[in-house]
Formats: C-alpha cells, structure tokens, sequence
C-alpha cells in the first residue's frame, strides 16, 4: 500500500506529462489527480489506522559502493505519516482547484497546450516530496530535496515568457543551492564519522557524536553541534529562514497554486521537517538548537514586519508563510519537535487555503494582485469570503484562552509560545508574541482591505468580479474544515500529556509519578534519569497535583521523534503561568483592533502614518533591504566573476589557445610536413640519416650511455 | 634433432613449399587464369594454417640452436598475421580482376611474404632475423610494383626498394656492431651481455642502428617517408595488405628484438622507442590533415597508429607488450574494413581515392555510411568503439611505467588526429553537393565492411578472448 502510495504521483506526472498527447488533456489531467486522490486516501488510511511503530519498507537496492550501502526504502513512522497526509491532501486539492484556476490563463495564447505540463509538475513534485519524507537514509532523502528543488524551479518560471518568473525561479534554485551545500556537507560528515548513511545507524551514534571532536574550517568543532548546524543551514534554505529568505517573496511569481502547494504547505516545510527528522541528533547538539531558536525567532518577527506594508496579496501571505515557518523553528529549536509538527500540520491546512482563496480573489478580479485596488468584495465573491474569514481567523489564532477550543492555529500557534516560554529561550517568546500580533494586524488588514470598504481601482474589474466556479471551490471548502477542526482534533497527541504523545509517535514512555520517581528511573536501568526526574518533581507542583506524569524513555530512533531525557518541555510548557498562556490571544486582539482602527474606523490613517514615518515605512517597504545588499555583497561580485572568467577566462584565453592551435599551428606544421614530402628519394634518405643522427644523441643524452 | 627442428618450424616450410609448388604449376600451365583459383586455394591455406597455429603447440619450443623461437607470443602474431593477410588477399581479388591486373604471382608473393613475417616474429637470432625480414621485404617490393604499366606504381615499387634497401643496410650495421660487441647473434646470448654490468656504447649504437631498421619497417616517423608515396601508389589491394599483416609482424618482431634481446637494458631503449611514437603520433595527425587523398590519408593514420602501438612497447612492461599487440589486433581490423570501404569507391567504373567523392555519401547509402562512421570513430578513439580501448590500453601501460608525459602527448595527437577522422564523417553527412561517387562491391566487400563496424562496437562488451591471449603472448616475450 505504501509503495502505490508512493509512486501513484510518479505515474500520474509521466502519464499526464508524456502521455497526454496520445490520451487527451483532460484524460490527461484527471488521470494525475484521480492517482493523487488515490495516495491521499491511502495516506490517510496509513495514518489512521498506524500504531506508531516504527516500519521499513524495502523497495530496491540502490547504490552499493564501499561501505556506502543505500536502499530505496520507506521510514514510516508518525513523523512519516503525518507529513504523508498533508502532502497528499493538499497536493490533491490543489490538482483540483488548478482545474478551475489554469483554466483561460491570459498568459497563453488560445489553443497552446499547458496545462498536462502544469499537472505533471505538480504530481512530479508530489513524488519528490514523498520521496523526502518517506526516506530511510540521507541520500534518499537529499534526492527527493533536490528534486522538490526542481519541481519548485519550473513552477514558479511556469509562466517562462515573464522576464520576472524566470528570475524568481533562478533565485530560488541559486538561493537554495547555498542551502543544499550545507546540507550536503552535512551528510558527508556523518558519512565520514558514522560511516552510514542509513537514518537508524545515524540515530544510533549520535550519542557518540556528541563525545566526538570534528576538525571543520581550521578548528575543532563538537560533531553533533557541527553536523546539526550544516543540516539547518539546509532546512534554512528551503524553508526561507532569515539570510535565506529573499527568494519565497519572488516565487510567488509561479501561479497561484504552487504557491498554495509548494511555497506554503509542502516544501517549505520541509526544512522544520528535516530537524523533527533529525531530532535524535539536534538533542544533542544544545548550541545548534539554540541558533535554531534564534534564527527561527527573528524569522517569525522580520517577516512578520515586511508583511505589515505589502500590498501584493501573495506577497502578504508569503511573509506570512515565513513567519510561520520561524514560529516552526523555535519550536524544534526548544526541543518540543511535537508542537513544531503540530503547527506544520494546522498551518499546511489554512495557509493553503488562504493561498487558494486569494487564487479565488485573484480569479474574480481578473488577475489582478494589488490590494489597493480590492475593497467591498465580500458581497461578489461570498463564498471566497467565508473561507478567507476562517482561514484568517485560524492563522490570527482565534480561540478561546486556557481552553483547547479554538480554530487550528490558535492551539498550535499557542503550543509554540508556550513552549518557547518553558524552553527558557525569553527573546524567542517576547518575539513570537510580537510577531503574532502583527500576524493579526496584517491578517485582518488583507482582509479589510480586500472584503471590506469601497471598491477601488478599475470600475469595469470590479463589475465583472464572479465568484470562482465550484472545482475551486470545493477544495477550499475541505480545507476550511481541517482549519477548524484541525488543531481541536489532535491537540492532544500533538501537545497533550506525554504519555499521549508518547503514544501517538511511538515513543516508549516510563511512567513516574510525582511521589515513586525514583524506583521507576531505576527499574529502566539509567541512573542519570534519577537527578533529572527530581527536576521533574519541580515542575510538577506547578501541574495538577498528585497526577502521574511520563518521562520519554525511547533509544535515538525508536519512534516518530527522540526526546532527550533532560527535554521535559512538553511538561513545562502545560505549567507555564497563565499570563504565557493568554499573551498571544491578546496579542492577537490587539492586532484586531489596530487593524480596525486603521482599516475600517479611519482608512486615511495608513496614509499618513507611511508619510510621517518615511524612513521606516520604506525599510519595510523593501524588504530590510535584504535583497539589495545581497545585490551588492554576492550577486554583482559574482556576475563580476563570471564575466571575467567567460570573457577573459574562457573566451580569450581557453578558446583562443584552442582556435590559435586548431587554426593558426596546426596549419602551419601539416604545411611544413607536406613539404618535406618533397617525392624525391634522396630527401628521405636525408631524413632517415638525420633521424639516426637524432636517435643516437637523444639516447646519449638521455644518459643511455652509462 | 634435425627432425625435432622441422617440426617446431612446419608451418612455415609448408607454406614455402605451397608456395614454390604453386608457382611451378602455374607457371607451366594456365598462369594468369590460374590466378583467381590461386588466390582462393592460398588464402584457404593460411587460413588453415593460422588454424594449425593457434591450436597446435602450447608452450615455448626452439629450433636450430635457438634461432628459431615458437611460443606464445610468435603464435598469437602468427594468427593475426595469416588471417589478416588471407582476408585482405581475397577482398582485393574483384578489384584487380576487374582491372585486369590479377596475375597469378600475386597470390603466391603474399605467400612468401606470409612465411616471410612467420619467421620475423619468431627470430632468435639475428640472422634469422634477417632472413625473415628480407624475404618479407622482397616480396613486398615486387607486389608494390604489380602494375608495371602504371608510372605511379612503379615509382612507388622503387621507392620502397632503395629506402628498404638503405634500411637493411642500417639494420645490417647494426646487427653487426651487437655482434662485434656481444660476441653472438643469438638473442639468448646478447641479453647475458647486457645483463652483465654496464651495456657498453658500441652496443648501444647497435641497438639505435637495428631500431632504425625497424622504425622504418614500421614506418615510425622519421623512416616513415616512403610510407604516403607507396601507399598511394601501390594498387588499392596491395595498399591494404601493406596496412594490416607487415605492420603486425614488423611490430612483432620490434617486441621480439627489445624484450629478448635487449630486456635488460629497457631503460637504454624505452626512451628512443618513445621518441619515435611521439614523433608519429604528431607527424601522422598534423600530416594528414593536409591530405585529399584517401590512401595517403590512410598512410599517415597509420604511421599514427604505429605511433600509439610504439607506446606500449616504449613502456618496457608486459603489460605493454600485452597493450600492444590488442592495439595492433584492433588496428588491424579496422584497417580490413576501412580499406574494404575504399575499394568499393569508384566513378563510372575507375577507382577514385578523393576524400571530396564522400560528400553527401549518406543521403545515397546511409548503411555503408553509417558503418564508415563506426570505424572513423573507432580510428580516431572515440568511446566506446573499440579503437577507444586500444589506446586505452598503450595509455595505461605508458602510465603504469610511469610515462605519463608519453600519455598526455598520446591523448594530445589524438585530439588532433581526430579532426581528419571527423572530417571525413562531416563530409559523408553534411558535405555539399558534389559530382557522385557510386559504391560497388561484392557481398565480401559488404559483408566485412559491416562485420568490422559491428567488431568496433560489440568489442565493448567482449573481444572474444583477445585480450588474454595477448596477455599470455606478452607473458612469454618480457623477461
């Protein structure tokens, strides 16, 4: 089941892709969704009905070399399954909402077949992206990377005859190179300490690694820390943290779709994925998690600020996307992986939808993307309304405080704070709080501004504005339900007890009350666990008095996820104060009320306000400037190189060498040997007597004669 | 003893009693109608002789105290020898029958030749060495000059006898300043000489002067001037005799005089043998760019060839010797189904050797086409034709002896030597529009044009053993 799960999108992208000129488009296209729809199903029949142990699938033998030893195979684990259902899911509904969204694109002339191209990418990319989350090694997993990295280049240049899409799909692929280096270097050095590839041996040392020394860039580093490090400099490409971000704001040139698909849901997780993934090993590496932390802190807050002043409605949700992805981070980076998980999982659910209903948006006004020239949609396009309000509501975290009520994001958003707070890392809590309060102010501000107030911008657009027809909006209507339900459903495996959560990733789990600790450290054999359980004691107090509590107790690689024995955020983060708990829904409300304040209550205000902080509002306008001094520290340089080494290097001095030879000496010297060829017999007897006079001082010379 | 020594030597003394048979017979009865008959009835004998060859005796034998060595070596030379001359002997027949310059002795010339190049790769002597070498060379000289009546082919007879005649002379002064300064002819002998302390300078001189003598049976550049005007001027047929069996048995017997000779002193010699193959390499590329004509063309690709074969021995290993003779194997059946190509060219009826006839040649007969491009490529080393592989083999022996400047300028004259290859190819593909050139031969002519093509690339995968056979031939000869 899970190998045709696997490999259904494959088919459906080499049938639609290759095939549709001998089926027919449409046959085409629903033969990839039909399969997608198929993995879906199965992937939520996998993940229903999976009992968190750990299973390996076999598919077939793949590289054998050395020691290197590589099997195509499955790793299905929780991790696996829950990553399985959001891909399938939103990748199917999107293969369907694109039926309604590609079709007449006006950037293709009439009768020009895209659309098999557009679904065979799509159902590619699906693949890649199983194959990275389903894989039991890191090659296996490096290869669906790269090729997630493939199916994200031609998408967003999908519409090549834009000057711009071209260039975002080159930024993206050169950004995430930078990414892919450190992540590739990241395997070689396991590789070159654990002398495995295969995740399971990698968990296995990685308490040995932790102990190890490894001499990188002219100093000794700890190979757990390092090794961490170069695999989030990966997870930081491509899930757009800060430094790596420039390019997602720019893949929203591809359409509308792939945003929701790839650049929100899928791929850019992938990154947050990769440290779950990895989890065994980050636990180890205290420093590298730390800058996880902080770098997943500052994503959520920069990002949060770029997408205050946007006006491009895709932009805005990019921004918000990243920001989202930080929120991510600094869950794993505390070591609560488990709420990192849960928020990837709510936030696949509504930031698609968001996606897809300004797709809608966008569709209605005819292409249009500028928010300033949206207003008072909501009566044209209810419906695309409604499941914007939901998705906003869900992303803005709207909830019911110290209650486990409330729309997805709201429970997953909140689990992260809270654990940023018992995590101890302070600047990654206060940062969060801040970005989700401007979470909501931009939130509702796109939504204000699109739905709300009078129609800007060009009379004839807006009255020819139509709600999308129904293959886009079905799509939006399954997703609205997982926005809803989504975060209430699973909060508790997700973020409930440990021993729920132990139960749900397969982790062993030794239960140890307040009272008895100490015997049930013992009879698991670990004497450290003793000290750690006392803390533990601490923080109970602070809980329901009297009631058992679990410690983790898995090896590095039994189950889903490894939580270290020292890692009881999970406890800490349900006994923070209440004060932690209700900080980001007044955050949010504050965010509400600004955003009305400034949108709805007195619209001249932004106005004003960008005027009289002009320096500011520009510094965000453009992005920190990030991609400007990018432009100056690394692409001028390098184009500078570049030039140099194709003009001078390769063009003078490689191909005139070459040409010089072919043209000038080569020439020369056939000229001169056919003149030697004089016919006469006397020449070549000339000839042979100098060659003897030539044989005997050469081997004078070459000091034959001793 | 005397019975013992006849028997090692059989294969020889029959083909020189065939021959000296055959040619009494025919002289005394149908001579030139005979000749067709003959030439089928010679090359069945060497057929079966190279049969008789390859699977009689194992083992190494000697005769006449050593001046005549059968092993594993002379063997595998022998087979390559026969089979290749009988091949070339009976494509020819057609064309120079139908230009009425078939006569009975040329069949029974190939013969003697034939014996001629068997005792060349199994001299052990000096004399014998010499003996072998001339027989070969006269006969060579006549068949050269087959077509009295034509100017070009007589000039090229003569040519070819008075440079053979000053490169006997070399070999002569040579042979006898190794023997002033070694005291024997013998092989056996020379190398305890050389074994012996220091190789004195008299010897050394010997030695340059007896490779001279080779180089030029070789054609190794700068004793290869004869190599374009006899090629050119010799009939078609003779030309591709010329290519295939001497080159082998002159290269044979190359192997044979360093390794059993003088395999003590491989550094004295490796060096000026390297010098030559350099010289040809670069000579053989550089020279033939400049040429139109197919034949000449083919001389200079095969002083090139040499070129690359001299590198394998250049490297004084087994290995090298072992390169060698793969090389020479893969060279001489590329040769077979180049020069079968060339004969099938012609214009109303007249052979024609421009390079220029080929334009467009595959719009006309793109499966002849298709199997002159295989051996091109495989001429001028692209993988994965087997020609590839042959140079492969000298490069990594040259390698292995740590010669590694011998490879680089190895790879270098390829890469220029390829260009002429490809033109060839440019012109049958994408060449203008020129006068037409019609492509006729018999299903013999076809048949091994296309067999030598599917040889290049199904050599890939197997060569049919020849690489072991040319390792327990080289194992035998390096000491």
């Amino acid at each position: 089941m899970e190998t045709i799960l696997l490999f259904a999108p494959l088919v459906g992208s080499i049938i639609c892709g290759f095939g549709w000129k001998f089926i027919g488009e449409t046959a085409a296209m629903w033969t990839a969704t039909g399969l997608l729809f198929l993995a879906a199903l199965l992937s939520w029949i996998v993940f229903l009905t999976f009992d968190g142990t750990t299973e390996h699938i076999e598919v077939l033998r793949w590289i054998e070399s050395g020691s290197l030893s590589t099997s195509w195979g499955i790793r299905l684990d929780r991790l696996t399954a829950i990553m399985l259902i959001v891909v399938t899911t939103v990748s199917s509904l999107v293969h369907l909402y694109s039926f309604g969204y590609m079709d007449h694109d006006p950037q293709w002339k009439e009768g020009e077949s895209y659309k098999p191209r557009f679904f065979a990418y799509l159902s590619f990319f699906t693949f890649a992206m199983l194959m990275l989350v389903t894989s039991d090694n890191l090659v296996q997993m490096f290869f669906g990377w790269e090729g997630v990295g493939v199916a994200s280049y031609l998408l967003i240049g999908f519409y090549y005859r834009k000057p711009t899409a071209n260039a975002a799909a080159m930024k993206a692929f050169i950004v995430n190179r930078v990414g892919d280096f450190g992540f590739a270097l990241g395997i070689f050095g396991l590789f070159f300490l654990t002398d495995s590839i295969n995740l399971n041996d990698v968990f296995a040392a990685a308490p040995t690694l932790a102990e190890t020394e490894l001499s990188f860039l002219w100093s000794e580093w700890n190979a757990a820390n390092l090794l961490a490090f170069l695999l989030f400099i990966g997870a930081m490409g491509k899930s757009a943290q800060l430094m790596l971000h420039t390019w997602l704001p720019d893949a929203m040139e591809g359409p509308t779709p792939v945003s929701a698909l790839i650049h929100a849901a899928t791929m850019v997780t992938a990154g947050v994925f990769l440290v779950c993934r990895m989890s065994p090993l980050m636990e180890f590496a205290p420093e590298a998690t730390a800058f996880i932390t902080v770098i997943g802190a500052c994503t959520a807050f920069f990002a949060a600020t770029v997408g205050l002043v946007q006006t491009d409605i895709k932009r805005v949700i990019a921004y918000s996307t990243c920001s989202q992805l930080g929120y991510m981070f600094v869950a794993a980076g505390v070591g609560m992986y488990s709420a990192a998980m849960f928020h990837l999982f709510t936030h696949a659910f509504f930031k698609a939808m968001l996606f897809l209903g300004a797709g809608s948006v966008i569709h209605a006004m005819h292409h249009e993307q500028d928010m300033m020239n949206y207003g008072g949609l909501r009566k044209k396009i209810p419906f695309t309304f409604g499941a914007m309000m939901i998705g906003t509501l869900a992303i803005t975290g709207v909830g019911i405080p110290l209650t486990t009520i409330g729309f997805a994001g709201f429970l997953s958003k909140d689990a992260i704070i809270e654990s940023a707070y018992a995590g101890g890392s302070m600047f990654g809590f206060w940062a969060l709080v801040i970005a989700a309060f401007m979470t909501s102010f931009y939130s509702w501000r796109l939504m204000f501004l699109t739905f709300y107030g009078k129609p800007r911008g060009d009379k004839h657009t807006h009255d020819h504005a139509h709600e999308s027809p129904k293959v886009m909006l079905i799509p939006l209507g399954v997703l609205a339900v997982g926005s809803v339900l989504a975060g209430m459903l699973w909060y508790g495996s997700f973020f409930g007890h440990a021993d729920q959560v132990g139960k749900f990733y397969g982790i062993p789990v030794a239960e140890a009350s307040a009272e008895g600790h100490g015997e049930e450290a013992d009879s698991h054999g670990d004497t450290d666990s003793h000290g750690e359980t006392d803390g533990h004691g601490d923080a109970n107090d602070h809980g329901a008095a009297g009631e058992h509590h679990y410690v983790f107790a898995g090896k590095p690689g039994e189950g889903g996820l490894y939580i270290g024995k020292d890692n009881h955020v999970l406890e800490d983060a349900h006994a923070t104060p209440a004060w932690v708990k209700v900080s980001p829904f007044v955050a949010m409300l504050l965010g509400l009320v600004l955003a009305l304040w400034f949108y709805i209550w007195n619209p001249t205000l932004p106005g004003r306000l960008a005027k009289q902080q002009q320096p500011l509002y520009l510094f965000l306008k453009n992005k920190w400037y990030f991609d400007e001094l990018y432009d100056v520290i690394f692409v001028k340089p390098a184009l500078a190189i570049g030039r140099f080494l194709w003009k001078k290097g390769d063009g003078k001095t490689i191909d005139g060498f070459l040409n010089g030879v072919a043209m000038g000496i080569v020439p020369f010297f056939t000229r001169l040997a056919g003149r030697a060829q004089s016919g006469y017999i006397f020449t070549y007897a000339f000839w042979m007597v100098l060659g003897i006079a030539a044989l005997v001082t050469w081997m004078s010379i070459g000091g034959g004669s001793h | 003893m005397i019975q013992a020594d006849l028997s090692v030597i059989l294969p020889e003394i029959f083909l020189a009693v065939y021959a000296m048979a055959a040619l009494l017979f025919a002289v005394y009865t149908g001579k030139d109608k005979l000749a067709k008959p003959l030439v089928y009835a010679t090359a069945l004998v060497m057929v079966v002789l190279a049969i008789y060859v390859g699977s009689s005796s194992t083992g190494t034998t000697e005769a006449f105290g050593g001046m005549f060595v059968n092993d594993a070596f002379a063997r595998f030379a022998k087979v390559v020898i026969l089979l290749s001359g009988a091949i070339v002997m009976v494509m020819g027949e057609d064309y120079m029958h139908r230009r009425g310059m078939l006569r009975f002795e040329y069949p029974i010339l190939i013969a003697l030749a034939s014996v001629g190049m068997m005792m060349m790769v199994s001299a052990g002597d000096l004399m014998s060495l010499y003996m072998g070498l001339e027989l070969q060379s006269l006969a060579l000289y006549v068949v050269a000059a087959m077509r009295r009546d034509s100017v070009k082919s007589t000039e090229a007879g003569l040519k070819y006898f008075v440079l053979g005649a000053l490169s006997s002379g070399l070999l002569l002064y040579g042979a006898s300043l190794v023997y002033g300064f070694a005291g024997t002819t013998k092989f056996a002998g020379i190398i305890t000489v050389a074994q012996h302390g220091e190789v004195s300078v008299g010897l050394l001189i010997g030695l340059v002067l007896l490779i001279s003598g080779l180089a030029f049976k070789v054609s190794a550049v700068p004793f290869h001037m004869w190599t374009p005007d006899v090629y050119e001027g010799a009939p078609t047929p003779v030309t591709a005799f010329f290519a295939t069996a001497p080159k082998v048995a002159a290269m044979g017997l190359f192997a044979r005089v360093m390794h059993d000779a003088f395999g003590h002193a491989v550094s004295d010699w490796s060096q000026v043998i390297a010098l030559l193959a350099v010289a040809s390499m670069f000579l053989g590329a550089v020279a033939a760019i400049g040429q139109r004509d197919i034949k000449r063309l083919m001389a200079y690709s095969s002083i090139a060839h040499m070129g690359y074969a001299l590198i394998g021995l250049a490297a004084g290993t087994e290995f090298g010797v072992e390169a060698m003779l793969v090389y020479m194997a893969i060279y001489v059946t590329m040769n077979i189904g180049t020069f079968a190509f060339i004969l099938m060219m012609e214009r109303d009826g007249k052979p024609i050797t421009d390079i220029n006839a080929l334009n467009q040649f595959s719009k006309k007969e793109p499966g002849k086409a298709l199997a002159m491009l295989v051996l091109l490529f495989s001429l001028a080393g692209v993988p994965p034709m087997l020609g590839f592989f042959g140079k492969f083999y000298v490069l990594r022996a040259a390698v292995d002896a740590n010669m590694t400047w011998l490879a680089v300028a190895g790879v270098v004259a390829s890469v220029i030597g390829a260009f002429y290859y490809l033109r060839i190819v440019f012109y049958m593909y994408f060449g203008k529009d020129g006068e037409e050139m019609q492509s006729r031969g018999s299903m013999l002519l076809n048949g091994l044009l296309a067999a030598s093509a599917i040889a290049m690339v199904a050599g890939t995968f197997t060569t049919l053993g020849i690489e072991n056979a040319a390792a327990s031939a080289a194992a035998t000869l390096v000491h």
